[in-house]
């Protein structure tokens, strides 16, 4: 047997993913379903040197692990809806400041308390709408423990490069079940390591003035360079300001590095595409159904491909609106009432063409629900 | 090092109103870090939102101006992340009590090492005199205008209740006692509470009839005392001022230490 | 092979997610394959009857939860009654016959065996009567093999345990011989 092939919940998948990205501070507040990987990194993080510490709330969670990101820590807190709801004044704050971190929302259902123990994919606007004001964000997700690990070294990667919160929404499903995984070795996956300021002590760091490359050197707290950090509007020293020419740049700023980039930060599976008349679209554990449905129909004559979403937001459109021009049938697979089909009809050249299949009672949906409901929309009834 | 060279003077003008005793706690906390000679690289200073914590922008420091409420848990991430460095919250009594007051008795149970000054000037002034969980029964605010109901809390039996290991209180015109408080707030390996009254006459001191910024100040002289005075047995109305607590307890950052040497001890036996 | 498809149920406390965990782990860690297990959480977990799907194959599995199994173990009447009817036609019902009562014939092979009993009778130690519930599921359906289970056991189970955990896994396969069915 070999040491690095695990068979483990994708909770854990997690965590293996994130240690193996240099994770070293996790603050975090329990919740069903995510609460494993709080339960493991309270074990392994302490065992390397690293940090763990559970705060009194999701709110605070959120805040302490930005604050260890400016002293130069890659960061993680995981939660699932409700925790996800309190976190988002202070993921604004990381995106306004501009503070690399990774947050885990294990997806559970909802409103409210809803469904604690069962599946959904109900946050996936949440993730993109849920702080206020314009802002753009990276959320990411997968649907198999091996593609978890890797986005989650992902998530920290982006997280660096664009210095930004990045999300992972993963699910009940995926967060609980066991499967599969093999660790890579060491330097199999390239890690994106903090960009830090070249600007000598004694020279002016200008902590918010992007390089020519739209990046933004850091300098950790406790260095040698003394600069202000601040949830408001703010100028290239990090001060606050209301000069409307500062505050439009920023945002614009905000937007721009994220938003512009959306084709090198998309991330997709895809199965039998080329030739698909049916299309369907998918992703996290909702996939795994989708793709059971198109190994199993394949066999038999039908052309049905799956376009698998890792990037869910920025909206990878183009790459959506490309791949759902030849095929008759388009249906988005997912467990919510349409988060991800409403980005797909947006995008695409025909939207009449573009069909739900869904389920919302906490209940993973089946390969043969999406039959019947492809059925239906063929007009071959069930 | 002269006052001067601890301020970011090209961030002034503060905000701050003529008479307001904010700039007064800025003052000696300046006269404090300089007494105690610390490295201006070594000190963090973490702020929520409100007047007071307007502060961190104005001073030369690793400074971080957060969320409304939140300072102390920012602040816990920033201190596990680098224990070596000087962690100073400010923090208005809305910021730390209100909205901020969960984080705020957690932070003091956990004894992580840490100075939160509680600016208290009984009202949110930045959002022009709302009361606030310090006001207290009986006084007026913008949304209290008939009378405040609510009761006020007694931030040193609270800190001492959540566990904080260090407790003061003083005020802005007891100085000299302000600088003596900071100075040994921030040498104490633990949780250290400050709790500063000072003025707002643009709001409170307005609104509740109190005078001028002296008059305030003038109330701070004439109705605090010393603690454990003979004054104050003969007045309990008296506010005592002084240091109420100060012990020694296991720090958080030091005792994470050694859960850093089991989980390395169980690491190496697999 | 086929795709092995199986639910272990009982009452919570009989160790039937761990049984199934020790399955699939034996199946992916040892043997190479693939597998899939999840079960049911929350306040159906706790009391009630547990639930928990596994799927073991050489090919990748992708939909995780097995709707119609091929293999269906009852350990408790209550869960008997709940899943008796999921079964694939066809298929394997695996009951403990102190327990169980079957009540209605299923288009499937029914073995009832007393697996409390013999564990009760030979080891006097409950808390392995899932071990031997996996000795008769092994040696009926050859998923796996013993010595993967073995493996497993051994890393995962104090040195103290091992010796009746081992006991229990030859009584239920060599239970599993004798099986009325």
């Amino acid at each position: 047997m070999k040491d690095n092939i695990k068979f483990v919940q994708g909770n854990e998948a997690c965590v293996e993913g994130a240690l193996y990205a240099g994770l070293d501070f996790f603050a975090g507040y329990p919740i069903t379903p995510s609460t494993e990987i709080a339960e493991h990194l309270s074990y392994r993080l302490p065992q390397s040197g690293g940090k763990f510490i559970q705060m009194e709330d999701e709110i605070a969670s959120m805040c302490a692990i930005i604050g260890a990101s400016l002293t130069g820590h890659k960061v993680m807190t995981a939660t699932s809806g409700p925790g996800f709801s309190l976190m988002q004044e202070a993921l604004g704050y990381a995106i306004m400041t501009e503070i690399p971190c990774v947050i885990v929302d294990v997806q559970r259902g909802g409103p409210s308390t809803g469904l604690p123990t069962s599946v959904s994919q109900g946050d996936v606007n949440q993730a993109r709408w849920g702080a206020h004001g314009d802002h753009a964000v990276i959320a990411l997700t997968a649907s198999n423990h091996q593609d978890i690990f890797a986005i989650t070294v992902e998530a920290f990667n982006l997280a660096e490069t664009y210095r930004t919160p990045v999300i992972l929404l993963f699910d009940e499903v995926t967060g609980h079940m066991r499967e599969r995984l093999v660790v890579p070795e060491e330097g199999e996956i390239p890690l994106v390591g903090r960009l830090r300021t070249s600007v000598p002590e004694g020279v002016d760091y200008h902590p918010y003035l992007p390089r020519e490359d739209g990046r933004l050197p850091m300098s950790d707290f406790g260095g040698v360079h003394r600069y202000n950090v601040t949830g408001l509007f703010h100028d290239m020293w990090g001060f606050p300001s209301n000069n409307p020419g500062v505050v439009q740049g920023l945002l614009r700023h905000l937007m721009d590095k994220i938003n512009n980039n959306a084709h090198q930060i998309a991330r997709y599976n895809e199965y039998f595409v080329e030739d698909a008349q049916v299309l369907l679209i998918s992703y996290g554990s909702a996939a795994r159904s989708a793709l059971h449905v198109v190994q199993n129909r394949r066999p038999r004559g039908e052309r049905v491909g799956l376009l698998e979403l890792q990037t869910l937001w920025p909206f990878p459109v183009d790459l959506v609106r490309e791949r759902c021009r030849a095929p008759e049938i388009v249906m988005v697979v997912e467990m919510n009432m349409g988060q991800v089909l409403q980005a797909v009809k947006l995008g695409v050249d025909d939207p009449e063409k573009v069909f739900l299949a869904n389920r919302i009672d906490g209940s993973l949906i089946t390969p043969t629900d999406i039959r019947n409901i492809l059925r239906v929309i063929q007009g071959k009834g069930v | 090092m002269p006052v001067k060279d601890y301020i970011r003077e090209r961030f002034f003008p503060h905000l701050w109103c003529p008479g307001c005793g904010h700039g007064i706690v800025m003052n000696a906390l300046i006269r404090a870090i300089e007494a105690l000679g610390l490295s201006k690289n070594e000190i963090v200073m973490v702020s929520g939102i409100g007047c007071s914590s307007r502060i961190s922008g104005y001073l030369d420091f690793h400074t971080l101006h957060t969320i409304h409420g939140r300072a102390l848990a920012f602040a816990t991430g920033v201190k596990m992340g680098l224990p070596e460095l000087n962690i100073i919250v400010p923090m208005g009594d809305g910021d730390a009590l209100a909205i901020g007051g969960n984080h705020f008795i957690h932070a003091a149970r956990r004894n992580i090492e840490m100075t939160a000054i509680i600016m208290n000037n009984r009202i949110y002034g930045m959002t022009g005199g709302q009361y606030s969980p310090l006001s207290g029964y009986g006084t007026l605010a913008t949304t209290a205008p008939y009378m405040n109901i609510d009761h006020a809390f007694d931030v040193v039996q609270l800190s001492i209740a959540a566990g904080a290991t260090f407790v003061a209180r003083t005020t802005t015109y007891h100085v000299q006692q302000m600088t003596d408080c900071f100075k040994k707030a921030i040498l104490h390996e633990g949780f250290s509470v400050v709790e500063v009254l000072s003025q707002c006459p643009t709001y409170f001191g307005r609104k509740n009839k109190m005078g001028s910024a002296a008059d305030m100040m003038a109330f701070y002289r004439d109705h605090t005392t010393p603690i454990g005075s003979k004054k104050k047995k003969e007045n309990p109305d008296l506010i005592e001022r002084g240091i109420f607590v100060q012990k020694d307890l296991p720090e958080y950052c030091r005792a994470y230490d050694t859960v850093i040497e089991r989980a390395k001890g169980k690491g190496q036996k697999g | 092979m086929n795709r092995c498809r199986m639910v272990f149920s009982g009452s919570g406390g009989q160790g039937v997610i761990t049984a199934a965990i020790i399955l699939a782990e034996a199946a992916v860690l040892h043997e190479g394959l693939m597998a899939v297990q999840s079960q049911s959480y929350g306040p159906e977990a706790r009391g009630g009857a547990t639930r928990t799907d596994v799927i073991i194959w050489d090919s990748q599995i992708h939909f995780p939860k097995a709707n119609e199994p091929n293999v269906l173990v009852c350990l408790t009447q209550e869960a008997y009654n709940k899943f008796y009817t999921i079964i694939r036609p066809g298929g394997l019902l695996i009951t403990d016959s102190r327990f169980v009562r079957i009540e209605r014939k299923v288009d499937a092979r029914q073995v009832e065996l007393p697996m409390y009993e013999k564990v009760m009778e030979t080891i006097k130690r409950p808390i392995v009567l899932n071990i031997c519930m996996l000795g008769v599921v092994v040696a009926l359906t050859r998923v796996v093999q013993p010595e993967s289970l073995l493996k497993v056991l051994k890393a995962r189970i104090p040195a103290g345990f091992l010796d009746i955990n081992t006991q229990a896994l030859e009584l239920g396969m060599a239970l599993s011989r004798e099986g009325r069915t």
